[in-house]
């Protein structure tokens, strides 16, 4: 791996990767991740690697630590007190954790999609246009708002009212809306932590027919509770339990001819 | 063999029920006896000549003119002062400083602060605003004096309306790559500011009827012109009341009743306005 | 950041964002608005000890602090701050008399009896009777309550401590009640329920039950009222008189510490001379007084807090 460094203006840590190294096709990849709420570990020492448009899946029983490590690949952890992260987060090679990092640069690259939908409290155009905005977008910003809509599947939905409050969407619709808003800020990885606990069945329908569009230009990672969902829709899965990795594979593998028995007691439903 | 002695119990619940509500009633009773003298008192002194006038010895030729707009020019410099500051206070307290020794100690003097008396608050205006800056006994000086007294009202009124702002939103706009100014200013000051307008009507209201400060800072009780300008000499509303009620003739009581009329309606007045933009804030993010 | 594309190069990988100056500077001014609550204490602080500072250097703090004659302006002159702190804590007795337990008693109305209706009508009148500018209730006392009671007994003078204390009691009534009224709430209606399950009627539920476990609590908001009460300039001032003196009877002229420092305030004493550095040290007592209260209220408050969150 070549590391030189370029001289611009503001950023003195660039790192140059070059393309045809890119054989790995690894986007994202922790190694021996350890992370602590104060003092108790969630997340016990995991490696694993996400690679390049792909849909990988974590699941696991409740409070196995899918979700803090899932919210480690983006920095939001950084908003709890009291949590300690060791171990690498490498995106393209660069640790997320290094000492030059900026966490907002990092949230621009990696997004994220929530449990409980959580648009503003503002228009449907202000919630996938106010991301951009913010960050020095100048082109055409209708053209990004109509797009983002589209790739979410909402803009038929909505085209006519981008005016209207999101509020009054329903509650997959403004998951999908929370979706374009995500897209809207055009990410290399999204992060979603299950992302359809909190909508019906059809909504989930529609938003796992999305993943499978959305994994053509994007990396995805999901945790989710629900098994189906993981079968269905990821290439791999990663099964964690009590903070620590137990088994990572190819998802027809993991769910057909799991080689640990753990997984195995999990998968068909023995517990969890 | 236990005898509960019911009806008696009973009987004492149903006393206690009547004294309590009773009791509480009596507040707005008292309430009600007080506007009603005050306005028996000075309902016949109002009107547009009382408006007009400037206090006079001769009580028939008196009139408040003067510490109306004085009381005008008084709010709107310590709006001028205390809002930003207040909400900015309140901002970086609640939005911006992690839990440690420093935003304790913060926490610990804004809340001795609030309970000064407002004397200590004339006080500390006389000394500091008035003689060490120089700026003499001016709309000024009075403004930045009743700034410090109701700023601490603002800072925690403040913080109590961010605070209500569910969390759900930040991690929204910080998941999109949004810095801390940012999320601030384009999603939680917008949904907290009915909770800061209502506020900042609160402390203003109060600041409007204070007096003691006033007075130590040497606003003039007897003014016969209205300020031109932040430097000039002025009076107030309560001040005036003050004035008129400290002396002996009948006919002065009932001016300062009219005074008080008067305060009143500038107070019902805020107050309405500060209802009715809130309703209108709240409607519009439905 | 990039201009008109957000797409990642994919080949330059920069998490180094430059530093945000905006930011910074927002961060920073935001950050002096706190600070002026600091410097507002400090300036208290330091303002009253330099001030006072040149009275004690006259008169001795022994003296100042049990002496009970008070007639700083007039020869002879005496500084014994005693028959001010006596007017005042005359007007706070009768207060206490009155607001608490009529405070503690609407509290307990509002949050057990009223139905929500009644108690959306009456929290916001009690507001509105805590919105009214204090030199209204001095004025009620002078031109309402006073006659009121000479109308009974011959005995109350024009200016009195009773009538003050009523209006100040009023004017901190919906404080009381206010604060009990959160008090109460906050304890949690499984101990109500558990009282009402052994057969107890509601007076017993309350007075047994609830109020005692709410006790620290309503201690604290008392003791939060009556710092006010003890701060209050205006309706004093005009209705309680200017005549220091040392007495228990409610229905003299008095004065209190904060009548004091309004009256010199309002007259001609020179600065700098000692009968006028009278009011920083007056007001040092009345400082330290009330800071005392307000401290012991918040620790009240938070033994209440522990026990039930």
């Amino acid at each position: 791996m070549n590391v030189s460094t370029m001289n611009a203006n503001s950023i003195t840590d660039v790192i140059t990767e070059k393309k045809e190294e890119a054989k790995n096709n690894v986007v994202l990849e922790i190694k021996d991740l350890k992370i602590a709420y104060s003092g108790e570990l969630a997340v016990k020492g995991v490696s694993l690697s996400f690679l390049k448009n792909e849909i990988t899946a974590i699941i696991g029983p409740s409070g196995c630590g899918k979700s803090t490590m899932l919210r480690c690949l983006n920095r939001m952890n950084d908003f709890i007190l009291g949590c300690t992260v060791e171990g690498g987060v490498l995106y393209h090679g660069v640790d997320l954790y290094g000492q030059d990092v900026d966490p907002v640069e990092v949230r621009r690259k990696i997004g994220m999609v929530f449990q409980k939908p959580n648009p503003f409290p503002k228009s449907i155009f202000d919630n996938v246009a106010w991301g951009p905005l913010i960050n020095g977008f100048k082109g055409d910003i209708h053209a990004l708002v109509e797009k983002s809509l589209q790739s979410a599947a909402l803009w038929n939905e909505v085209k006519d009212r981008l005016g209207n409050s999101a509020m009054a969407l329903s509650g997959g619709q403004q998951q999908r809306l929370c979706i374009a808003r995500t897209l809207a800020m055009e990410p290399e990885v999204i992060l979603m932590d299950e992302p359809c606990s909190a909508l019906d069945p059809v909504s989930t329908a529609h938003i796992e027919d999305l993943m499978f569009e959305l994994k053509k230009d994007y990396t995805l990672v999901i945790v989710t509770h629900n098994m189906q969902q993981a079968s269905r829709a990821s290439r791999y899965t990663a099964f964690m339990e009590s903070g620590n990795l137990i088994e990572f594979g190819e998802t027809k593998n993991i769910f057909t001819n799991p080689k640990e028995k753990r997984t195995e007691d999990y998968v068909t439903g023995r517990f969890g | 063999m236990i005898s509960p002695d019911l009806s008696r119990r009973y009987f004492k619940a149903k006393l206690f029920r009547v004294f309590c509500m009773s009791v509480s009633w009596m507040g707005v009773l008292i309430l009600g006896v007080l506007l009603y003298h005050v306005c028996r008192e000075g309902l016949p002194w109002l009107d547009m000549q009382f408006l007009e006038d400037f206090p006079s010895r001769f009580p028939k030729k008196a009139g408040i003119n003067s510490a109306l707009f004085g009381t005008l020019w008084l709010i709107s410099f310590t709006a001028l002062f205390s809002v930003p500051i207040g909400i900015g206070a309140g901002v970086y307290l609640e939005e911006f400083e992690t839990k440690n020794a420093f935003s304790r100690f913060v926490d610990l003097n804004i809340s001795n602060l609030a309970g000064v008396p407002s004397i200590v608050y004339g006080m500390l205006g006389m000394v500091i605003f008035v003689r060490f800056f120089g700026l003499e006994e001016s709309v000024l000086a009075g403004a930045m004096t009743m700034s410090l007294l109701i700023l601490p009202v603002i800072i925690i009124s403040t913080r109590e309306a961010l605070r209500a702002v569910p969390g759900t939103i930040r991690q929204a706009a910080f998941a999109l790559g949004a810095t801390r100014w940012q999320t601030v200013y384009a999603h939680v000051l917008p949904q907290a500011f009915p909770g800061i307008l209502t506020g900042i009507i609160l402390a203003l209201s109060r600041a409007i009827g204070e007096t003691a400060p006033l007075i130590m800072i040497g606003a003039l009780t007897y003014v016969a012109f209205v300020p031109e300008g932040p430097m000039d000499e002025f009076t107030a509303l309560p001040i005036q009341i003050f004035n008129w009620a400290s002396r002996p003739q009948q006919e002065f009581h009932e001016l300062a009743a009219a005074g008080i009329l008067v305060l009143l309606a500038v107070l019902l007045l805020m107050n309405s306005i500060a209802v009715i933009i809130r309703h209108r804030l709240e409607n519009k993010n439905q | 950041m990039q201009s008109s594309e957000l797409i990642l190069d994919k080949s330059v990988i920069s998490l180094k964002g430059s530093k945000r100056w905006s930011e910074e500077i927002i961060k920073g001014i935001l950050f002096l608005c706190s600070l002026l609550s600091v410097l507002t204490t400090f300036a208290i602080v330091w303002i009253l000890v330099k001030e006072a500072g040149v009275f004690f250097q006259e008169v001795s703090a022994f003296d100042f602090l049990f002496g009970t004659r008070w007639a700083p302006l007039l020869e002879p002159r005496s500084f014994g701050v005693l028959p001010l702190v006596c007017g005042t804590l005359l007007i706070v007795v009768g207060t206490a008399l009155f607001a608490l337990p009529v405070g503690l008693a609407t509290a307990i109305y509002l949050s057990e009896y009223a139905p929500s209706k009644l108690r959306s009508i009456l929290k916001p009148l009690l507001e509105v009777l805590a919105g009214i500018p204090t030199v209204v209730y001095g004025y009620f006392a002078l031109t309402f309550v006073t006659p009121m009671m000479r109308l009974v007994s011959d005995e109350v003078q024009i200016f009195n401590a009773a009538s003050a204390s009523i209006v100040v009691g009023i004017m901190i009534l919906p404080m009381v009640a206010s604060l009990c009224d959160d008090t109460l709430r906050a304890v949690p209606d499984s101990l109500r329920q558990g009282a009402y399950a052994v057969g107890a009627t509601p007076l017993e539920v309350n007075i047994g039950v609830v109020v005692p476990s709410a006790l620290s609590g309503i201690m604290a908001s008392f003791v939060l009222a009556l710092s006010r009460a003890i701060g209050e300039t205006m309706a004093v001032t005009l209705a309680a008189g200017a005549t220091p003196k040392m007495t228990a009877d409610p229905f003299v002229a008095i004065q209190t510490m904060t009548a004091y420092i309004v009256q010199v305030s309002l007259g001609d004493a020179p600065a700098g001379e000692i009968g006028y550095q009278t009011i920083f040290a007056v007001s040092a007592l009345l400082f330290v007084i009330t800071l005392c209260m307000n401290i012991f209220s918040s620790k009240l408050l938070r033994r209440f807090r522990e026990v039930y969150e």
